[in-house]
């Protein structure tokens, strides 16, 4: 069956808000799925120095560490769009200025982001040998 | 979304500004109660997390400094101890109920729906078990010279 026009190159064009709503869950799945994990490396210091050196040594390549600054990125993008939200949810009014908010929270994360970035990537690539 | 989970669904901002709609928000029941917990669980781990994040991940040194002995300093006041695991109890309810409502929204078979949301519970359950028993049992004296 021929496709039709409309079944390809379109975007789905819901509200101003579904990037952020989009990027909400991803991050927020991400952050979870991280925990479970984190959880129990955690646990293992219960089991003594030795057990506990051998998992943590884990977050010291730096490969891990690029993934850890994407982890970094999810907990601030999905706190600061929470604020958002809230800000949204508790004072009605100010949806009259969603775009103006959302570009500010926006720019909040990115401005935020620069400093982490560039004291995290330090770290990075002095492991990965290229500092 | 909302169109096919009702429950969730209703008029916002109670009125109080005619004209202003704001966003739609449960009518009431355990879904507001939820609403309501994410967002100020989500308060209070806006300086958990966020907190919690910048001094083990990004500052002085960030993870590299973290290894047994870190912890076990660490772990020494109640502060930390405490901040950890109200932490840890707040990020896996509000993460495990943010799970709930995006499996809500993508899973529409009532029985698989609730398969999931059990799966999620159960693990969020022993985690909680399994991290209370380490944040509360943790005693660095086990292992002397290890500090």
């Amino acid at each position: 069956m021929a496709k039709r026009k409309s079944d390809v190159g379109t975007l789905y064009k819901g509200s101003p808000g579904q990037w952020s709503w989009l990027l909400h869950r991803i991050t927020g799945v991400a952050v979870i799925l991280f925990l479970f994990a984190h959880v129990v490396d955690t646990a293992v210091v219960g089991w003594g120095p030795e057990a506990y050196n051998r998992v943590v040594s884990v977050y010291h390549n730096w490969v891990v560490k690029l993934l850890e600054l994407g982890l970094v990125a999810a907990v601030l993008y999905h706190a600061i769009n929470g604020v958002k939200i809230m800000v949204f949810d508790f004072w009605p009014g100010t949806t009259r200025h969603m775009k103006g908010i959302a570009l500010t929270s926006t720019v909040i994360f990115v401005l935020s982001m620069i400093p982490v970035t560039w004291i995290m990537g330090q770290g990075i690539l002095e492991d990965a040998g290229v500092l | 979304m909302a169109v096919e989970a009702p429950e969730r669904s209703g008029p916002a901002s109670g009125g109080r500004s005619p004209g202003i709609r704001g966003r739609e928000r449960p009518i009431g029941g355990f879904e507001l109660w939820s609403w309501l917990f994410m967002r100020i669980s989500g308060l209070v781990l806006l300086v958990l997390a966020v907190g919690h994040v910048l001094i083990m991940h990004v500052l002085d040194d960030g993870v590299d400094r973290v290894d047994f002995g870190f912890v076990a300093a660490r772990w020494q006041s109640p502060f930390w101890r405490t901040w950890d695991w109200a932490l840890l109890v707040l990020a896996l309810i509000h993460g495990i109920n943010g799970l709930r409502i995006i499996v809500q929204d993508y899973v529409r078979w009532p029985g698989v729906r609730f398969a999931i949301d059990m799966a999620f519970f159960v693990i969020g359950f022993g985690l909680f078990v399994l991290g209370t028993v380490v944040v509360f049992t943790f005693d660095a004296s086990q292992w002397p010279g290890a500090l």
